[in-house]
């Protein structure tokens, strides 16, 4: 009998303790891809807000393919989850997931690349268009107004790209003095920063600046011109670690740093926000911040 | 042998020649010694990896894995690196992991008869995995030992005025050329691709010379992680990612045929220039990204058309 009355208190004891977790609200986070540092930052900032505002956070990566985020979107709307937010791998490929998500009544919250269809609550993003024009203004003020530019792009065809692209060169063109020699895409990807960097340097005898769409690009093109033995200045944008230490060490001027942690939190806040039944704004925009030495 | 015979036999050279004569009347930033260095530098890693498919599509297999195996390599050697291992320890055991993970695919095809495209698709997967797990998504930077700046020069260096990148491709070329041209090793490999059944009613250990060749893509892609990742004194997660289409189209463009059995590796190497020359001329030119694609694809398919065709009337 005492024996049965201790298993009965350490199995009373055993599901108080697993009681309360049980009953927390889980959000589902679906992350375009977590082999990327800045996602793997967004979504350390989504946990971290969860963790504060008591939900479970169940996190999904979608490895970059559309088709895979369609199934882990399918796969959490039959757990019991009560928001789906969602980083989308493609803003078009991204509809279907979401109106699986709107068929099942589960809100939807975008972090980061927006949707173009769909019933999503709210997106939360930083403002690229914004953050290339604060790119092109730092260069401008550095340059003193004239001087020749390359751009090195993202993949083509990306909004990320479109918009730091677009901001950036509306910008530049304000500056007369100031020159774009190059834009060549290099996929935001480290190794072809390099490689496209060294081409360019050996097309252009004159180069003053440099504005990579991300800041692995960025950290690419400074190994070029450090190889190259040039003096020119380097733009990136993120704001990785990587990045923030380049800025510290001197070899890069600057990084447009999305604050990738507070995409993750604000999207959390956000969800909090709407399940409560309160009214939340359809884009809430993250600031970018420009980190200089 | 006659004018004709000679062209035919060397489409891919002449290949090359015009596209780089057709670029040099473009750009006059094009044929300088320090942009050619350049070029060879870019490709090398290439060039590395594609010697390692060489050998497997000469055996009728294919290796997806490659650029898998270089980004573990390369994080593992990174890692290696900034915790102050010495030199040869990290290069030796980085070659060493490479190997066998080449060794493992080569046995899922060797001895389980699985076909050799879904095998190392397998690898591939999997391998990518481990590097995430391995780098937690990160890049991991070689660090500030001294160690670090030696093993930047693997990357970076010169002697001579010439690129360490390239004097490695060179030296790996040779071995590569050597053992498939003149051992008897290199004539199993070509006996294994004509005909495995007849190469092994000859008496040649299939299993053996295949286990070994895998291995050896997997060693070649991880001396080209080393390089990268030297280049770069970091190890990316992302690296290597769609390597082995680069590596089969050099492969490819250098006359080896997808069927096993025939192929030279030297074609290879022009095969991986003419993608090299390819890449610089389009940043050169300063064409727009949406048609850099378009031009690429172009400019392969008119080679392997080409090649094929003159193949075709040799017969």
């Amino acid at each position: 009998m005492k024996k049965l009355l201790g298993l009965a208190t350490a199995t009373a004891m055993l599901l108080g303790t697993t009681a309360p977790s049980f009953a927390a609200d889980t959000l589902a986070l679906v992350v375009s891809t977590l082999n990327n540092p800045f996602f793997v930052t967004l979504k350390e900032g989504a946990e971290e807000k969860a963790g504060e505002l008591g939900y479970e956070l169940l996190v999904l990566d979608s490895q970059n393919d559309p088709a895979k985020e369609l199934a882990a979107v399918e796969d959490v709307l039959n757990k019991d989850v009560k928001l789906l937010m969602i980083n989308p791998t493609d803003s078009d490929a991204v509809r279907s997931a979401i109106r699986a998500a709107n068929r099942k009544d589960v809100p939807v919250v975008t972090l980061d690349r927006g949707a173009s269809g769909g019933d999503v609550i709210s997106h939360v993003a930083s403002d690229n268009i914004q953050g290339g024009m604060a790119a092109a203004d730092l260069i401008a003020a550095t340059l003193g107004g004239s001087g020749k530019v390359v751009e090195l792009q993202g993949v083509p065809g990306t909004s990320a790209a479109r918009d730091r692209g677009d901001g950036f060169n509306s910008k530049i063109a304000e500056s007369a003095g100031i020159e774009v020699v190059a834009s060549q895409a290099a996929d935001f990807d480290r190794t072809k920063g390099l490689n496209v960097m060294e081409n360019i340097l050996q097309a252009q005898p004159e180069i003053d600046a440099v504005f990579a769409h991300n800041d692995e690009m960025a950290l690419g093109a400074i190994k070029a011109i450090e190889a190259a033995k040039r003096d020119i200045v380097v733009v990136g944008f993120d704001g990785t670690d990587d990045a923030v230490a380049a800025v510290k060490d001197g070899s890069m001027l600057a990084t447009v740093a999305q604050q990738a942690a507070m995409i993750g939190a604000l999207g959390v806040e956000a969800a909090d926000m709407i399940l409560k039944g309160e009214t939340v704004p359809e884009y809430t925009p993250v600031p970018l911040q420009l980190i200089q030495k | 042998m006659n004018a004709k015979g000679f062209i035919r036999e060397n489409i891919p050279l002449f290949g090359l020649i015009l596209l780089m004569a057709a670029v040099s009347l473009y750009s006059p930033n094009f044929l300088t010694v320090d942009n050619l260095l350049n070029i060879l530098r870019q490709t090398s890693i290439n060039a590395i990896i594609a010697m390692g498919m060489t050998f497997v599509i000469l055996t009728a297999g294919i290796d997806l894995s490659v650029g898998s195996i270089l980004a573990f390599a390369g994080a593992v050697c990174a890692s290696m690196i900034a915790v102050d291992t010495p030199l040869i320890v990290a290069l030796l055991t980085t070659i060493a992991i490479g190997a066998a993970l080449g060794m493992a695919s080569g046995t899922i095809v060797a001895f389980f008869g699985v076909q050799a495209f879904i095998a190392t698709l397998v690898a591939m997967t999997m391998v990518r995995g481990l590097v995430l797990v391995y780098t937690d998504g990160r890049p991991i930077s070689t660090g500030d030992f001294d160690v670090a700046n030696s093993f930047y020069e693997i990357g970076g260096g010169y002697v001579a005025e010439i690129p360490v990148p390239v004097i490695i491709a060179a030296l790996a070329f040779l071995i590569c050329w050597y053992v498939l041209n003149h051992t008897q090793f290199g004539r199993y490999v070509y006996a294994i691709g004509g005909n495995e059944q007849v190469a092994r009613l000859a008496g040649v250990n299939v299993a053996r010379v295949k286990l070994i060749v895998y291995a050896t893509s997997g060693a070649l892609s991880a001396l080209a992680g080393i390089i990268l990742t030297a280049r770069l004194e970091s190890a990316q997660p992302t690296a290597g990612m769609a390597y082995e289409l680069d590596a089969i189209a050099a492969v490819v463009l250098g006359g080896t045929s997808l069927a096993g059995g025939r192929g030279r590796i030297t074609g290879t190497l022009i095969g991986a220039l003419i993608i090299g020359v390819l890449n610089n001329a389009l940043n050169i030119m300063d064409v727009s990204s949406y048609y850099q694609q378009i031009a690429k694809g172009a400019v392969i398919l008119l080679a392997v058309v080409a090649d094929g065709r003159s193949k075709a009337s040799s017969r």
